[in-house]
């Protein structure tokens, strides 16, 4: 079954045309990435998804569901995770505090329950042990790990990672991946915007490649990353094609 | 020339003693209406200058837009009327125009206009407070399914009140010394009661440099009071030894203590 369905989508900011008519789908379990050069419109087209943009024309559809005719917008974010590229934690909030107010706030979850699922997740991405700590005294690595927790806490259908390690340095990027890979195994749907291409290529089920605001190809990790048949990506991958 | 120095703060030490009750009510009511009208102004910037930052999205009904614009004009009005008038103007015009049918006291008058007053300041510290918060916070908020209002309570507010504090206890202080101007429609507030003092021994020079020294001593302690309380709230310690040497570190511990 298919999660989500980008028909078509086109996108202007301004007289800049970042989205030219773009489509893929994901089907449940699928793990998707986007590659391409910085501007190409990968992140525009996760913020869309996620409703953080809006698009001009074409639809997005979830779960069969023309999003835009969906009545509760903000219940249908809490299905759609997002974790960003500055990792976002509200800084005014402890860790697990992070991981609760939106489960207390939005699925209406008593706060005993929602911290005993936070403690879970946590624990899951190995920082059960920073429950209490402020974010502002966590390294990168640490920050990201608990954002992907808690988008985990709110038990999303789908979640959307806009460059998650573009800002960590190579030891961090490690711990991070490493957390992903193992949702990935577990058979939680993501999509990915990614410059990370080795673990696009060891995770993802399926490859786009992006340039100038629309799909120059997508496929498989093995035929994208082995055996590219546009120009424009051997180029782009020029490094790790062997 | 020495000695008219020492004969001044003499005479304006004993114009302090013998008069002190008077003082100590004019400092009591002066604080009063500060510190009332302060947080009143608060409580009005945050609800005005936090609904002010919500802006109007695609998905509002066309109902929601209507009610969003014509909130959004009242309060400007708001805003530009009280920043753009004197108080002392307000106080008057206000004070009179409502004394016979609210019948109120001066005191509360003027509590009532100070309030009213930092309450068009408060509500543009409080949204330049919102602005400067980063808006991946609110992103982060939405993408969890928080609404628009649930992201501004709970993440946005709290973190630009932090960031926005040294102004608003600006406020206070600024508070402390423009309720002087309140001595138009009679508030025994301290400069009410110096002049009162003033008028009756003739001693101008004398009583004023006691009202200068008293207003002083309260904007210091008041302002140290500040500090405290915002060093408190930037207490958080990292984990990281955070460097002691660097310039600006040095700085900031310079202004600090």
């Amino acid at each position: 079954m298919s999660i989500i369905e980008v028909k078509n989508i086109h996108k202007k900011f301004g007289e800049l045309e970042v989205l030219k008519g773009i489509n893929f789908e994901v089907k449940e379990k699928d793990v998707v990435c986007l590659i391409g050069a910085s501007g190409s419109g990968k992140s525009t087209i996760l913020r869309c998804i996620n409703q953080l943009e809006t698009f001009d024309s074409g639809e997005i559809l979830f779960e069969n569901e023309n999003i835009y005719n969906i009545k509760n917008i903000n219940s249908y974010r809490s299905k759609v995770g997002m974790v960003f590229q500055s990792f976002n934690l509200f800084n005014n909030m402890s860790v697990i505090k992070n991981c609760t107010i939106a489960q207390i706030k939005v699925l209406n979850i008593s706060k005993e329950e929602a911290e005993k699922k936070a403690i879970y997740y946590l624990d899951k991405v190995g920082m059960k042990d920073f429950a209490h700590a402020t974010c502002s005294t966590l390294s990168g690595g640490q920050k990201q790990r608990v954002a992907i927790a808690r988008a985990l806490c709110m038990n999303p259908k789908v979640l959307l990672f806009d460059e998650p390690t573009s800002a960590l340095d190579p030891e961090m990027v490690h711990e991070v991946l490493n957390v992903m890979k193992d949702l990935a195994n577990e058979g939680l749907t993501m999509i990915i915007v990614t410059h990370e291409m080795e673990f696009a290529k060891d995770v993802s089920n399926k490859v786009i490649f992006m340039d100038k605001g629309i799909i120059v190809e997508s496929g498989t990790p093995d035929v994208i990353f082995t055996n590219p048949s546009q120009d424009r990506t051997k180029e782009f991958l020029k490094r790790y094609l062997k | 020339m020495q000695y008219l120095y020492i004969g001044l703060f003499k005479e304006s030490f004993e114009i302090f003693t013998k008069y002190l009750p008077s003082f100590l009510y004019g400092i009591q009511n002066t604080l009063l209406i500060s510190i009332v009208g302060t947080a009143f102004g608060l409580i009005i910037g945050l609800l005005i200058g936090g609904i002010r930052a919500i802006p109007i999205e695609k998905s509002d009904t066309q109902i929601q837009k209507i009610f969003k614009k014509i909130y959004y004009l009242i309060s400007g009005i708001y805003i530009e009327v009280f920043r753009g008038t004197p108080m002392m103007v307000q106080a008057v015009f206000i004070y009179h125009s409502l004394r016979t049918t609210l019948n109120w006291t001066p005191i509360v008058a003027g509590m009532f206009i100070i309030s009213i007053n930092t309450g068009a300041y408060m509500s543009e510290i409080i949204r330049a407070g919102i602005q400067s918060i980063d808006k991946g916070q609110n992103e982060a908020a939405r993408s969890l399914g928080m609404t628009n209002f649930q992201s501004m309570l709970y993440i946005i507010i709290p973190q630009a009140i932090k960031n926005s504090f040294p102004a608003m206890g600006n406020e206070l202080i600024v508070n402390i010394k423009d309720s002087s101007v309140l001595n138009v429609i009679s508030v025994t507030e301290l400069f009410f009661q110096s002049s009162s003092i003033a008028g009756s021994v003739f001693k101008y020079k004398e009583t004023f440099l006691v009202t200068a020294l008293i207003y002083l001593t309260l904007t210091v302690i008041c302002s140290n009071l500040l500090r405290y309380i915002e060093n408190k709230l930037n207490n958080t310690k990292s984990n990281y030894p955070s460097s002691d040497t660097s310039i600006v570190n040095q700085n900031l511990k310079g202004n600090g203590a």
